[in-house]
């Protein structure tokens, strides 16, 4: 029997179950389950499953930014060893899928929107003949002769609204900017960034009769499949996507990308399995990138540090007709006080390829900025940056009034910047010197959206006793197989290791996918209500209610009731599948992740060099779910944070709109060396509003302002207030003080 | 990567016979393979020189002779080297990882090939991949780009370490060749681009090299400073070799060398005479600075490597005379 | 000149090297061997993820031809530990949690496997205060040694965490030898 209990989340759920449970695993540092199979090397990644008779697909790059393909030369082509076709079928896709779209994304690669756009497919036996075949492809192009902009900020680019962000306008901001005590008008640049996950894009295709399976790397099953059939004209129901494990996502397998549904089209005409995966460059070129950002913050200020007024407005960029733009004020809403307000969002069309959702998409990017005007708004104050901060939290939010659901930031302050020794911080530039290195401290502030969406999970109580808790929720690294096995352990008092997590299969109930933070807590809150379902029927078995039913290491329990559970279910199963749907509590509180971040940094007085030598954060997201991995998405976070302060930068050629930088030797993440000893802090906090697990979204907060502490640590160091992100030497070495010259 | 035949030498002398039969060498292929992939490189004969036996290091009254086929990582454990010739070893430690430490070679390292953004992509205009095609990096994006040496045809580095600490080092490049052994001092090996990019170095056709050797120890301080984007497992911004000795608080003797600052590892004497005698100060360093970058010219994104190389450069010499 | 035998042992058993010189060890040992814990991150040398160990040194297996490793020893992660006989150095990236998506772990593991071979060997690396001496193993070491392997989940500080523990786990060990 199997019933699915639905739930739309109207109303806080403050009972708190989860602290009402007595297994004792949740929120514990357990270790991941997976762990065995990935450090072996036994998972299995989307292009390594063996099938008989797999054909090789190389996808082909245009190599103009805009027109049309006028002929492939082919016959060339198919006539070298091993080639099998060429295909350019309307029906691949010319753009990636924006997160979430559910349908096909913009098809047809006979038009070129931008350099390196697929515009074909090579098949062959295998991988060498198709790689030399996919470049021996001649193209004849036909050049736009009315081509749009390449560059964001030129005056030929078309600006516009975008859908997707709604400008908050509230009071004089003008005025209030002339009445301040203290007024910043400041404008920074952010540069367009990769994912650049580790497992590049792959898909193997597959049909049986008018069924079709993929096992690929992507982020949320249940969309993927609705968005690769909408590109066949299929049956969603006949698609299968089997993805249990992801080699890391970071926004760029939201969507369906460009090898996924060549890889289908091949397949279905050579009636034999075929497998496309990308090149690193291709990744970089094609897949999806972060929109550069422009933005100019404005800060007015009393006497005393109390915004009165507050301006973000940016500039981001994507080609025409997405519905995307980096939403860069996001969390500038809600975080600060400041009444008289302008926040706004344009997007420049441009010829580049698909701007999407980069991790945190708006507060990566928008955060670093606030946070670093922020900075120059406590020096012009000249009072402390974490006090600045703790006397700018509104009660409510400001323009919309709305309640907050729960917020940690003094908190993650306070406690942050005490475990940091941010004491210690001198307030002026250049006073601290060891041997050739300035040192300088900086911090910023936290703060990203919680988002709850509709999730489903199906929850077996085994008749020995056992639970198998089963969704499509994919674990890019998030830490979904641990999180859910403990969210069923808690909830039916089983130990860790009697809890079976099956994921990323399309036959199974659809979760939330990995994106936006909310994929455990969603699909966490889906197997919480499948496993309340259980308990329900456990407790009318054993003979009491359900409040009283206490479940503990198999054994039921109710005051003098005590039965095992597999005496409990007489050679029963009890299958249930709990489904989430967002409600009110989306709109009557504003829900975010807080948090805090310190840094300490090193830059070289001659080279301009900037080395972090030592980051603090400290963090509040509601409930913790699994504390180990918990704490790794916060690590993750603020490792990407470096990359985003110091080195990371999307480097495109403005006369024909090529990326240049397209691999990981000149696209620089950051490395080993470039990651110094990170704390993290983890604030214990109880959200019901955002969720019945009472917890927020994690995986992306520990990157939401960490270039910002960065960046202010650096102005701290040597005195090179930078707008200019990434803090590359070049643009520190201007601002140095004489390297020979003692310090004041 | 296109198809091609490979072929295994045993020796110098079969190595030889098949570049004369116009086979492209390869020994630990860690740059070669990467540009077949991208058909930036379309040998469409092979040989492998790995079992040639050229991979020993022997010290004799010369000095160190190092095997072509001695691999970087092998170089920089070396335990002679290390003691005698640090800045050798500092400035193999300080390139890629070690992964490609373990296979790079000696020989090949010399023979790499530049980093240029525009150079490694098919799909635009370089005349060291494809002369007379123009060379797109000049107006494009620069950073890495050099400022001594360029020309009207290329602005690509040479974008290694090991051979930056070589130069400083006054090594020879020891090479067998149709018409039998030569020794071409490794200032004579790279050859800027000119009107011919499409050559980075003056081997000959059918020529291997061999080993390199390093002249007897100098004994003085030394020092290699790289300075790039990350902290490691980055290509040089700019890098400086420093050989330096100090007597009665003055330069002694110095040799200097630059890397990803001109289209080949650089070296001025003009530069090491004009310090030598005297005391060393900022000023000092200036003035150096001021010489070797005086013919130096940027293309935009670049321009801060001349700056840049005057810090570095005054922070090496400022290290090298103060121990 | 061609070799009349093109073999290679791979952790432990003797095999053929492929017909086709253009295929990299990379894709020899997850193609033709079904060896797919090395794995293919950028297929260029430039992140590590496909390092394996060729004569006990760590090496990018994708920038080296297959047909070049005739009577190469060759180890890669399947023969470290499988899932359920780990060796300490995979247990401590899962204690740890030196890894997310897990994707470039496997060449986090060979790598760091080699590296402390390196290390018992004295080999000096580029933040060695001393190249001639024979290195202090401190984290600034660790971090250095590592940096051919790019993780995008960010587990650094937690790999070398790892390494930290297993490090020390050996020289106990040797004390108490």
């Amino acid at each position: 029997m199997s019933r699915t209990d639905t739930v739309t989340y109207d109303s806080p759920d403050t009972r708190n179950l989860l602290d009402h449970t007595r297994q004792g695993v949740i929120g514990k540092p357990l270790d991941r389950p997976e762990g065995p199979l990935k450090v072996s090397g036994s998972a299995t990644y989307s292009a390594e499953w063996k099938f008989d008779d797999c054909a090789e697909g190389v996808l082909v790059l245009a190599t103009i930014a805009q027109g049309t393909v006028q002929r492939l030369h082919k016959q060339r082509v198919l006539d070298m060893p091993g080639v099998l076709a060429v295909l350019a079928d309307e029906a691949m896709t010319r753009r990636s899928t924006q997160g979430t779209a559910g349908e096909a994304p913009v098809q047809g690669v006979h038009t070129v929107d931008y350099f390196a756009q697929p515009i074909a497919l090579v098949v062959a036996e295998t991988f060498e003949q198709a790689r030399d075949a996919a470049l021996a492809l001649e193209v004849d192009y036909v050049e736009s002769k009315s081509p749009i902009a390449l560059d964001p900020e030129s005056p030929d680019a078309e600006v516009e609204d975008p859908d997707n962000s709604e400008t908050v306008e509230g009071g004089d901001l003008e005025k209030a900017m002339h009445d301040a005590a203290f007024a910043i008008d400041v404008e920074y640049r952010t540069p367009g960034h990769a994912s650049a996950a580790m497992e590049p894009h792959a898909t193997i295709a597959q049909w049986h009769g008018d069924r079709l399976e993929l096992h690929g790397s992507y982020q949320m099953l249940a969309y993927n499949v609705k968005e690769i059939a909408d590109c066949l004209s299929i049956d969603p129901e006949k698609v299968r996507i089997i993805a249990p494990y992801v080699g890391g996502g970071f926004g760029s397998k939201l969507g369906i990308t460009h090898e996924a549904v060549a890889a289908a089209i091949a397949a279905r005409q050579l009636k034999r399995p075929v497998r496309v995966v990308m090149s690193r460059q291709q990744v970089f070129e094609t897949v999806m990138r972060r929109s550069e950002t422009r933005q100019r913050v404005r800060l007015a200020s009393d006497a005393s540090g109390k915004l009165i007024g507050l301006g973000h407005e940016a500039l981001v960029s994507n080609l025409p007709d997405e519905e995307f733009a980096e939403p860069v004020t996001q969390a500038t809403e809600f975080l600060y006080g400041g009444e008289n307000r302008l926040l706004k969002v344009e997007v420049a069309r441009i010829s580049r390829m698909t701007a999407g959702s980069v991790r945190a998409p708006g507060e990566a990017v928008g955060m670093q900025v606030l946070e670093a005007a922020m900075d120059e708004l406590a020096e012009a104050v000249d009072i402390d940056p974490v006090e600045l901060r703790k006397r700018n939290l509104p009660a409510k939010v400001p323009v919309e009034g709305t309640a907050y659901s729960s917020r940690m930031l003094v908190e993650a302050l306070d406690q942050g910047a005490e475990a940091f020794g941010w004491d210690q911080r001198r307030p002026r530039p250049c006073q601290t010197r060891e041997g050739d290195w300035w040192i300088g401290m900086g911090m910023a502030s936290a703060a990203r959206v919680n988002m709850l969406v509709p999730a489903e999970a199906r929850v077996t109580l085994k008749a020995d006793g056992a639970a198998l808790v089963e969704t499509d929720q994919t674990d890019i690294g998030t830490g979904s197989y641990a999180i859910l096995g403990q969210i069923a352990g808690e909830m039916l008092g089983l130990p860790i290791d009697r809890v079976n997590v099956v994921l990323g299969d399309t036959s199974l109930p659809a979760g939330a996918g990995s994106g936006g933070s909310f994929g455990a807590i969603s699909t966490g809150s889906a197997v919480m209500r499948a496993c309340e379902a259980i308990r329900t029927t456990l407790s009318e078995a054993l003979g009491c209610d359900t409040d009283a039913l206490d479940l503990k290491d198999g054994t039921a329990t109710s005051g003098d009731l005590s039965q095992s559970l597999s005496d409990l279910l007489g050679g029963n199963d009890i299958v249930e599948t709990g489904k989430i749907e967002p409600g009110k509590t989306a709109e009557d509180f504003s829900q975010a992740s807080y948090g805090a971040f310190f840094a300490e940094v090193a830059v070289h007085a001659f080279t301009g060099e900037t080395r972090v030598r030592r980051m603090t954060g400290a963090f509040g997201f509601g409930r913790v779910l699994n504390a180990k991995t918990a704490r790794s998405q916060c690590l993750g976070g603020m490792v990407w944070g470096i990359g985003s302060a110091l080195t990371e930068e999307l480097a495109f050629d403005l006369r024909d709109g090529h990326l240049v930088n397209h691999d990981l030797a000149e696209y620089h993440v950051p490395v080993h060396a470039d990651v110094p000893a990170i704390e993290v802090i983890l604030l214990e906090e109880r959200d019901a509003a955002a969720s019945p697990l009472q917890a927020k979204g994690v995986g992306e907060l520990g990157i939401c302002g960490a270039a910002g502490a960065i960046t202010n640590a650096i102005y701290n160091a040597c005195g090179a207030r930078l707008r200019n992100f990434p803090m590359t030497l070049d643009k520190v070495i201007p601002h140095l003080p004489d390297p020979f010259a003692e310090v004041a | 990567m296109k198809s091609f035949t490979l072929d295994h030498a045993t020796d110098t002398d079969s190595a030889l016979s098949a570049l004369r039969g116009g086979a492209t060498t390869i020994a630990g292929g860690t740059n070669l393979v990467d540009l077949m992939k991208l058909q930036v490189e379309t040998p469409d004969r092979l040989v492998s020189i790995r079992r040639t036996g050229l991979d020993t290091i022997v010290e004799d009254q010369d000095g160190l002779r190092v095997g072509a086929l001695v691999t970087n990582a092998d170089c920089a454990a070396d335990q002679r080297v290390r003691t005698s010739w640090p800045l050798l070893a500092k400035a193999i430690l300080a390139g890629a990882s070690p992964q490609l430490r373990n296979r790079a070679t000696t020989g090949g390292n010399l023979c790499q090939r530049t980093r240029c953004g525009y150079f490694y992509d098919t799909s635009q205009a370089c005349n060291k991949r494809e002369p007379g095609s123009g060379c797109a990096a000049r107006d494009g994006f620069n950073r890495i780009h050099a400022v001594l040496g360029t020309s009207e045809a290329c602005i690509a580095t040479y974008p290694g370490d090991m051979a930056v600490a070589m130069l400083a080092l006054d090594a020879v490049v020891l090479t067998q060749g149709p018409n039998g052994a030569r020794e071409i001092p490794i200032a004579e090996f790279h050859r800027m681009p000119g009107e011919d990019p499409s050559r980075d170095n003056t081997l000959k056709p059918g020529e291997l090299i061999t080993a390199v050797r390093l002249p007897a120890p100098t004994g003085g301080v030394q020092i290699y400073r790289k300075v790039r984007d990350r902290a490691s497992y980055a290509f040089a911004l700019v890098s400086v070799a420093a050989d330096v000795s100090m007597e009665g608080g003055r330069i002694a003797r110095c040799s200097l060398a630059f890397g990803s600052l001109g289209t080949v590892p650089w070296r001025d004497r003009a530069v090491e005479e004009l310090l030598v005698g005297e005391t060393p100060s900022p000023a000092l360093y200036t003035k150096a600075a001021d010489l070797l970058l005086k013919d130096a010219r940027g293309f935009g994104h670049n321009d801060f490597k001349i700056p840049l190389a005057a810090r570095a450069l005054a922070a090496t010499l400022h290290e090298a005379t103060q121990g | 000149m061609a070799l009349p035998m093109s073999r290679a042992s791979v952790n432990g058993t003797d095999h053929a090297l492929p017909a086709d010189p253009r295929r990299t060890l990379l894709d020899w040992l997850r193609e033709d061997l079904g060896l797919t814990g090395t794995k293919k991150g950028c297929d260029h040398g430039q992140c590590g993820a496909c390092t394996v160990l060729v004569d006990g040194r760590r090496i990018n297996s994708c920038l080296s031809l297959a047909q070049l490793h005739d009577g190469d020893t060759i180890e890669t992660i399947e023969s470290i530990g499988s899932a359920d006989n780990l060796s300490p150095l995979q247990k401590a990236f899962v204690t740890h949690d030196g890894f997310q998506c897990g994707y470039c772990t496997p060449g986090q593991i060979c790598s760091a496997k080699a590296m402390m071979q390196e290390l018992s060997e004295g080999w000096a690396s580029a933040v060695s205060d001393d190249v001639t001496a024979a290195p202090d193993i401190t984290r600034e070491e660790l971090r250095e040694r590592m940096s051919g392997n790019l993780c995008r989940c960010g587990a650094y500080s937690n790999i070398i965490a790892a390494l930290e523990e297993v490090l020390a786990d050996a020289a106990s060990e040797r004390a108490d030898a």
